[in-house]
């Protein structure tokens, strides 16, 4: 395990479900124990990762606002 | 030509009791998949074919596959025709299927809304409305099931009805399907059921 990021996928701009659809696409492909960071502008992301991660049992290990109405996730792949 | 002999070989060498015993503890052991809990599953019956219902279906479907979930969703009814190819114009056999396919035209891109549909203005305007809020199209929509993997199990006595062929369907569904097949996955372990 490492902690730099594995992948990130940028989901801004973008409505349900597609923040939650592109980052399961992009986690097929990212080793267990890799890191993978979320950027999304739909405020209804916030619950939905928290939802999708105990879904699937990867584990969200940093979340943030950032400038301009970006939610930042980074996500542990399980 | 092989001879099979009428009564199972039995070993002499083994008391009967101790090959009981054995039996009963092989039989007592839980079999290996017992200690993985069974995979989540959402079966969605899509029998209606109209915008507002095929666009949460879609939703629904594809964030089940992206969270895990095995996502089957049967084809029934009206539900089947979003599922014809987009550039197919009239389908069927007779004047009554074709007649059908030229009231409702077929494919994913041609969604009527059940309510405020005003001749085409309403799926029009939310057209529009999705582009501006960056919301997915249905095409876009069922391009991402497909990726994800949510199976399309199209219903065999609609194609029958209407006069569909498996040519006149999109790529990548299922075999088609009856009630009972559906009403197995339905009543599955850890398995939710919509109708939409």
């Amino acid at each position: 395990m490492t902690d730099a990021i594995h992948t990130t996928v940028d989901a801004k701009g973008l409505s349900c479900p597609m923040p939650i659809v592109k980052t399961a696409q992009a986690a097929k492909n990212v080793p267990a124990g890799e890191l993978i960071e979320v950027l999304a502008t739909d405020p209804g992301s916030v619950k939905d990762f928290a939802a999708w991660t105990r879904s699937t049992g990867n584990a969200i290990i940093e979340q943030s606002e950032e400038d301009g109405g970006v939610f930042r996730f980074v996500i542990k792949r399980a | 030509m092989t001879t099979e002999s009428a009564a199972p070989p039995v070993s002499t060498d083994v008391p009967a009791e101790a090959q009981l015993a054995e039996a009963i503890a092989t039989a007592a052991q839980p079999a290996a998949t017992d200690s993985t809990p069974v995979q989540r599953q959402l079966v969605i019956i899509n029998w209606s074919g109209e915008y507002d219902k095929v666009m949460p279906m879609l939703i629904m479907g594809s964030v089940a596959a992206a969270s895990g979930y095995k996502a089957q969703v049967f084809l029934t009814f009206l539900g089947l025709l979003p599922f014809v190819k987009d550039e197919k114009r009239i389908t069927g056999e007779n004047w009554m299927q074709k007649m059908l396919s030229f009231m409702q035209r077929p494919g994913i891109s041609h969604l009527k809304m059940s309510q405020m549909n005003f001749m085409g203005m309403g799926p029009w305007m939310i057209g529009k409305l999705s582009k501006q809020y960056n919301v997915a199209s249905p095409k876009e929509l069922l391009e991402a099931c497909q990726l994800m993997g949510v199976e399309f199990l199209p219903c065999q006595m609609t194609m029958d009805m209407f006069g569909l062929k498996r040519e006149d369907m999109i790529d990548g569904l299922g075999e088609p399907v009856g009630a009972a097949t559906v009403l197995e996955l339905m009543t599955e372990e850890r398995t939710a059921s919509l109708f939409i």
